[in-house]
């Protein structure tokens, strides 16, 4: 900062970027240019990939990982991990199928309980992590631990088995399956409702980022959080409600689990934490904070659901499913830092 | 301290002290700021410069002597309370988030907003607007508002941060160490935005360990040494020389010079 920009004079005041640049610094560009790959490349091996009904499955694989993206990449973006997202989607759809079965008839009531539980433990992890000062690493294990130990041992107490049961015949299924599992025909190919979504959450987290107030403090309390605090923004409220975007993502991820199939398995979830922390990074954010997008972690997504989709469609072994995730993660963070790293070199 | 001005001050100091403990971080200082006026206060690491700065800032309570704003005895509980008062001040760290472009910065903590219920979002526009217009009443022709402030240089971050006070209704702009991390042209810089603030006026404290920067804007100067004040002076009692001198501990400096001489 001293010696170095001394010698540069007023002219600096003058400078001004080229729409190129500008393009060059936006957060997608280097996950979308490996989407464009990942694309090619599973349409030139494997034929039946460009097929309408594969793209619906694509979509699909992609939205699920998709949801809970986008809550995920504001959450880094605002400078936090929560390692407890995956087990949160199983906790959301344990909740709301076994107090559906066992307190009422209605699996509407079971799915309201399950929000307010869901969105409870999002404000824990939140308000944890503001009164104690821990990493959030260290206190979303915590939570992730917790909640993987609960799931097995509350479905075991309520259930007897490691899995729900059933609540196909109850009431209210058919329009809670409507809203959070069933399947529109647009054009011939089959769409999942949960690409619809996705999609709507992410316009919801793009408008938050971009265009509210909110936006702004998010990206304040990543990029410098005693700057953030010295202008007046309130850091752990902020925080917590990140926390509880997430945990929005997992109640709509987990009634989806929940009424595509009508029975839960206690252990699922485990490891997906780290793929929609992966879906944000290759979607252009940054793991210390303050800088990324929501429309890249959708794209992260949609790598992520060509990938393991296009595997099977090509015919591929899927054991090299997560070699391929692994390089692309490399591959996306390297190309986003590089180009990062030019656009601003060349201010 | 004689008063020197009829005017009420903006700011005023007498005798105040701060003890943390045991130890006296500041004995006795007095100060005055009007509007239209440079206040700089001088002193050596430790001389308890930043003391002064929280007691201003609202960040610690003086425990002796008197703060007044306006001529009215006060007790500042918070920052909040002295920025709702008319004083910001910009601190060295500058509080701004270097990878957010510098319209969002600016306007940081207090975006204005229009629309109404679950659409309820940022004016950007005026956001963008605005901060390019407050720049350039500073003189600073800032074409691109959407250059993360990182992208800046320190001299120019500075003034940013400087413009944002003087946006935001301060009446008194409290600078600490604005040109220390600075080369000398940057040095330059920020200290042309100081006297656009202060011609704008503004009553200016502006906190340095260089008596050279002090003496090319300052109206008024306090020397402060391990707590305590050793000089109050208007520009027409002291010269350059002097300043220097007694910034530099005067006589203890003419005793370091036999001492060295006297080893030859």
């Amino acid at each position: 900062m001293s010696a170095t920009t001394s010698d540069v004079s007023d002219e600096r005041f003058l400078r001004s970027s080229s729409p190129l640049q500008r393009l060059l610094t936006r957060p997608e560009l280097g996950s979308l240019v490996g989407a464009i790959a990942v694309f090619c490349c599973f349409a030139l091996a494997a034929d039946s990939f460009l097929r309408a009904s594969s793209l619906g499955t694509v979509l699909y694989a992609s939205s699920t990982i998709g949801i809970m993206a986008v809550p995920v990449a504001l959450l880094m973006i605002g400078g936090e991990f929560d390692l407890s997202a995956g087990v949160l989607v199983t906790s959301s759809a344990l909740v709301s199928s076994m107090f559906s079965y066992r307190m009422t008839a209605n699996v509407w009531v079971g799915v309201g309980v399950s929000l307010l539980v869901t969105l409870a433990v999002g404000a824990f992890n939140g308000i944890m992590l503001a009164r104690t000062r821990l990493p959030s690493f260290i206190v979303t294990l915590g939570t992730f631990l917790m909640l993987t130990g609960m799931n097995l041992g509350f479905t075991k107490l309520i259930s007897g088995t490691v899995s729900t049961r059933t609540i196909a015949d109850m009431e209210g299924f058919t329009t809670a399956r409507a809203l959070f599992a069933s399947t529109l025909t647009v054009g011939g190919t089959h769409i999942k409702v949960t690409v619809l979504w996705w999609l709507a959450l992410v316009a919801l987290g793009s408008w938050i980022l971009l265009r509210t107030r909110a936006g702004n403090w998010i990206f304040a309390v990543g990029g410098n959080e005693q700057a953030a605090r010295a202008v007046g923004v309130p850091v752990a409220r902020t925080k917590t409600a990140l926390y509880m975007g997430v945990a929005l993502g997992a109640w709509i991820c987990g009634q989806h689990l929940l009424f595509s199939y009508d029975v839960v398995q206690s252990g699922e979830g485990v490891g997906n934490e780290l793929i929609y922390i992966i879906a944000a990074v290759i979607g252009g954010c940054l793991i210390t904070g303050g800088h990324g997008s929501a429309v890249g972690s959708a794209v992260g997504a949609l790598i992520f659901g060509m990938t393991s989709k296009g595997i099977v469609f090509a015919e591929w072994n899927p054991d090299w499913f997560t070699f391929f995730l692994g390089a692309m993660l490399l591959l996306a963070t390297l190309l986003n830092t590089w180009v990062r790293r030019r656009a601003e070199a060349s201010k | 301290m004689t008063r020197t001005d009829s005017r009420t001050a903006l700011v005023e100091l007498s005798g105040v002290s701060k003890h943390y403990g045991n130890v006296r971080a500041l004995e006795g200082v007095s100060l005055e700021v009007h509007a239209g006026e440079i206040t700089c206060v001088l002193g050596d690491n430790g001389a308890g410069k930043s003391t002064l700065i929280k007691i201003i800032s609202g960040l610690h309570r003086h425990d002796g002597g008197t703060l007044a704003l306006d001529g009215e005895e006060t007790r500042l509980a918070s920052p909040r309370e002295a920025l709702d008062r008319g004083i910001a001040t910009v601190h060295q760290d500058l509080a701004v988030v270097a990878l957010m472009p510098v319209w969002r910065n600016f306007f940081l903590g207090s975006e204005p907003r229009k629309g109404a219920g679950p659409f309820k979002r940022m004016d950007v526009d005026r956001m963008r607007r605005t901060t390019r217009a407050e720049l350039l009443r500073m003189g600073i022709d800032l074409r691109d508002v959407d250059q993360p402030i990182g992208t800046l240089s320190g001299g120019e971050r500075q003034c940013v941060a400087i413009a944002r006070a003087v946006h935001f209704g301060a009446k008194v702009l409290v600078l600490d160490e604005p040109t220390a991390a600075l080369g000398v042209k940057q040095s330059g810089v920020v200290l042309k935005y100081v006297t656009a603030a202060r011609d704008q006026g503004l009553g200016v404290v502006l906190i340095t360990h260089n008596p050279h920067h002090a003496y090319l804007v300052g109206d008024r100067f306090v020397l402060l040494k391990r707590g305590t004040m050793v000089g109050n002076h208007t520009r027409g009692e002291i010269t350059l020389d002097e300043l220097t001198s007694q910034m530099a501990g005067g006589d203890e400096l003419d005793d370091l010079r036999h001492e060295l001489q006297g080893d030859r």
